[in-house]
């Protein structure tokens, strides 16, 4: 090694930490970790970035901003509204927008960034899970994302709610409205929530207790968990996708520094970019418009953000179920709708992992992800989930949908009421049905080769289609499926049940395992003889068998 | 792909088994990659050695979208303290709008160019390798995790917290309310819901207008505040938004008081009218009022269908019948919206009593 010197500026700072932390092992070990590639790696990224942009642009807006109800009379340079009563926050959310240079923009930065943020983390963990990312050991990882998912959602609501213009002091109606429903401490929940009666309750507590929660204490429980999120992820190296190079023991990519520091460096900007572009020319939310909050008043066609939609979808679609007896109501038609669809997608993310491994019994490490082909079962579930979201979500705009299609307004609803049981299962079978016939695709290439689209005609005059090794890089890509463990028999030679199939939890989880496993596709090389040298037997220009064979697809 | 013999790879070596006759188009297969020879397609870096023309190409190409940031953000600054405050600052939407326009346009446009220019620096003059690193195990040998086992209960055992139960139960039973004690600091979050939510200002203004003689309050405009006379309100098919008189006024906590008095006054035509059992004295000849608030989740049913009576909630469609005791005809809704008891004194209508039954979404002790 020849005797290098960092610069002055570098060596000096970098000496001082190393002195007193020594910090520099920590860097010299780190400075060139490898990042594996794959364009869906950078889906986390957005959302970390947005992340980023929201504390800034947030944290000037409250240079601004009074979180409060107090009534006043607006008297800012928006003239429609001058001399209308309304609350501070209402008015500084306008004296932000007109007022103050740059105040409109970075509102609309901030909301762009929120939105941007939640369809990130969506896109972000749809890929996680179908590649199954979430295996051991990332299971933590995945639990602290869903987390910071939920938090998210309720830090929007929170936000939005915060200028209490009309439309969301419409959604803080709802939100009271889902507290009081809640059985037993419901009336409480939402006199303690408000500090009274809604809206103002006795002091006007709403608007700065949201603010207090909205900029400080769940941005901090989200940036505490974005911090454990990286850091465990720099511990356990990020997945690869499966290639010739990335194996459950190596990881192939570009160095930290220079190179993927440059590109996310690069990819933050992409992200401040475009949000910034939204901001300027994508107008959203625009208070001025809506009025402020009168609890007597409300537009049609009131949408929240997007990720509460299911939230609406499920409660408009529901029906008005009721119990009461012995002097207490208990309301379903808002309960259920509340708590159950969040509650199935949520909770069973939340198990998801666990659960798998469960069944398949397998509780290895897991480095390279699977291509969701690979488990047709684990890409058909989720597929069922996006599907079941999907169709609350969209119920969450019926009247938007009957309005523009020309529909009966119940009718969008009661198609919704049976499409949200149905389409999952259709969809769990479509995805299935499509992987399958992928692998099978896959077994096909593995075994036969690929069509060169050369016809041989053989000696005896026969046509047929030559087919050709696929390349090295594919072939590992193809045979990066596993061959689904076969089922434990259930009972030994002796008729002694396995210790893990006995009881009724045992009877589920080899019935489980089964459906996991039955329709299993091998993916693997034919064994031709001549490439019986294993591993390194390919040359990329043997022809598969000189005897011409039958085309056969 | 090219040609070029320069460039590393088998891209089109000859195949072994000589030439080989074609029939028909050529392999779709050479699209598909499947059968590219190519190993790694560089996904960033340009590999270790750079063409110097193509290198200094590129280097200006970079330099010129950071020149482009650059030129973007002193725009920005400029038009910030040199034309965004002409005439005295911002004036309402059209200069806010502007504004808006420059600093975004300019602020995504020093950012853009800025990505694009390091995007290209990446792709085009990085030199670095790609390299492999192996994954090490996570887990810590049995070795460790026996030695931590054995210095874990050596640690217990010297503490004497297995030995001395007593002192092990005692600090439990000090601490649990320790953590009990900041829920009970919660308490004064706010009020006890009481009969808070069985109530509306219908009732207390009842009150307060039969003390003085009278036989109940007025009905008046919301927005206007003007008292409505049964004449003004005559014609079949209207639908409008009515407060009691004086809430504005008098009630205490205003915005809370007219959350749950809101009411929608409708004049149902008199032969489709069907008045509920013992309500049949609650309507002035079609004049019926029902509250605005919706029995769903809260939010004001505002929407009237004139033809078919139906009073829809905007939020969740829950929809109701004015000709029939506001019963639900559809929706998540379960209960119908509380009727307020109208009558006629001096040609204004009047409330003669609060709503029978609490207004708005249900909850667990109402009943």
């Amino acid at each position: 090694m020849s005797e290098a010197t960092a610069p002055k500026a570098v060596a000096g700072p970098l000496n001082f930490l190393d002195d007193r932390l020594g910090s520099t092992t920590f860097f010299n070990r780190n400075l060139k970790k490898v990042f594996p590639d794959h364009w869906s790696f950078m889906l986390g990224e957005i959302a970390l970035y947005s992340f980023i942009i929201l504390l800034l642009s947030g944290t000037f807006l409250t240079l601004w901003f009074h979180p409060s109800m107090m009534e006043t009379h607006y008297e800012g340079s928006y003239t429609k509204l001058q001399g209308v009563k309304m609350s501070e926050a209402y008015a500084s959310a306008l004296h932000i927008s007109f007022d103050v240079r740059g105040g409109l923009l970075m509102r609309q930065i901030h909301h762009w960034a929120a939105i941007l943020f939640m369809a990130s983390i969506m896109a972000h963990m749809l890929r996680v899970f179908f590649t199954g990312a979430y295996r051991k050991p990332r299971e933590l990882n995945w639990l602290i994302g869903l987390g910071m998912f939920t938090l998210g959602m309720v830090e929007g609501l929170f936000g939005y709610s915060l200028p209490d213009d009309l439309l969301s002091g419409t959604g803080l109606r709802i939100t009271q409205g889902v507290a009081q429903s809640i059985p037993l401490v419901g009336t409480y929940i939402s006199m303690f929530l408000f500090g009274g009666e809604f809206p103002e309750g006795n002091y006007g507590d709403l608007i700065p207790r949201l603010f207090t929660l909205h900029v400080l204490l769940i941005p901090g429980i989200i940036l505490g968990l974005v911090t454990a999120h990286m850091m465990i992820m720099w511990h356990q190296k990020h997945t690869a996708m499966p290639t010739q190079k990335q194996t459950e023991k190596q990881v192939y990519g570009y160095p930290f520094y220079p190179v993927f520091m440059a590109k996310t460096g690069a990819y933050f900007l992409f992200t401040f970019g475009v949000v910034a572009l939204l901001g300027a020319f994508a107008q959203i939310n625009p208070i001025w418009l809506f009025g402020p909050y009168d609890p007597g008043a409300i537009s049609s066609a009131s949408q929240p953000d997007f990720y509460m939609g299911i939230l609406e979808g499920s409660l408009r679609i529901m029906p008005n179920w009721e119990i009461t007896a012995a002097g207490h109501t208990l309301s379903l038609n808002v309960l259920i709708p509340a708590l159950l669809p969040l509650g199935i997608v949520f909770g069973g993310a939340a198990i998801w992992p666990f659960l798998e491994q469960w069944v398949t019994g397998d509780k290895r490490h897991h480095n390279v992800n699977d291509r969701p082909r690979n488990a047709p079962v684990r890409t058909g579930v989720g597929m069922a989930a996006v599907t079941f979201y999907g169709v609350l979500w969209l119920a969450g705009a019926n009247d938007v949908l009957a309005e523009r299609f020309h529909l009966s307004l119940f009718a969008t609803t009661w198609f919704f009421r049976f499409t949200v049981f149905i389409a999952p299962v259709l969809a769990y079978i479509i995805t299935k049905r499509i992987c399958l016939g992928l692998q099978r695709k896959d077994a096909a290439i593995a075994a036969h080769g690929v069509e060169s689209g050369i016809i041989v005609m053989s000696p005896d005059g026969k046509f047929s289609e030559r087919h050709e090794p696929a390349s090295q890089e594919q072939m590992s890509v193809l045979l990066s499926k596993e061959r689904a463990k076969e089922q434990a028999p259930a009972a030994d030679a002796n008729g002694i049940p396995a210790p893990n199939s006995k009881g009724p939890m045992g009877y589920v989880r080899s019935r489980l395992q089964r459906a996991w496993t039955f329709d299993d596709i091998p993916v693997e090389k034919h064994d031709h003889g001549h490439d019986g040298n294993g591993h390194g037997g390919h040359d990329g220009h043997e022809v598969e068998g000189r005897e011409p064979k039958q085309i056969s697809h | 792909m090219s040609d070029n013999n320069e460039t590393a790879g088998p891209v089109n070596e000859p195949r072994e088994d000589g030439p080989v006759r074609k029939v028909g188009t050529p392999s779709p297969a050479e699209d598909n990659t499947l059968l590219a020879q190519e190993e790694y397609p560089a996904p960033a870096g340009a590999g270790e050695e750079l063409d110097e023309r193509e290198a200094k190409r590129a280097e200006r190409i970079v330099a010129s979208f950071f020149l482009l940031a650059f030129a973007a953000s002193v725009a920005f600054i400029v038009y910030f303290i040199g034309w965004s405050g002409r005439d005295g600052g911002m004036h309402g939407i059209h200069r806010a709008k502007e504004s808006n326009l420059w600093l975004g346009g300019m602020m995504a446009l020093a950012f853009l160019a800025m990505a694009i220019g390091v995007t290209i620096w990446v792709r085009r003059l990085m030199t670095s390798k790609p390299i492999v690193q192996e994954r090490h195990a996570l887990e810590a040998d049995t070795g460790t995790r026996r030695a931590f086992t054995e210095a874990f209960l050596e640690g217990a055992e010297d503490s004497g917290i297995t030995k001395r139960p007593l002192l092990r139960r005692t600090l439990l039973l000090a601490a649990a309310p320790l953590g009990l004690a900041p829920l009970v600091l919660l308490r004064d979050l706010g009020p006890l819901p009481e009969k808070k939510l069985r109530h509306t200002y219908w009732g207390e203004a009842v009150k307060a207008a039969k003390a003085k003689g009278r036989r109940g309050v007025r009905l008046v405009v919301d927005g206007t505040n003007k008292p409505l006379k049964v004449s003004d309100f005559a014609s079949p098919g209207g639908m409008i938004t009515v407060l009691p008189e004086g809430i504005e006024e008098n009630a205490h906590h205003v915005m809370n008081e007219v959350a749950k008095a809101v009411t929608i006054l409708i004049n149902v035509p008199a032969d489709q009218f069907k008045p509920a059992k013992g309500r049949e004295n609650w309507h002035v000849n079609g004049i019926v009022a029902y509250s605005k608030i919706c029995t769903h989740v809260g939010c004001p049913a505002a929407l009237y269908e004139q033809t078919t009576h139906h009073i829809l909630c905007p939020c969740h469609q829950s929809t109701f019948d004015a000709t029939d005791a506001a019963k639900v005809v559809f929706g998540p809704a379960a209960r119908p919206l509380p009727q307020l008891p109208l009558g006629v004194e001096d040609g204004y209508l009047i409330a003669t009593g609060d709503f029978p039954e609490p207004i708005g979404p249900s909850f667990w002790e109402r009943g």
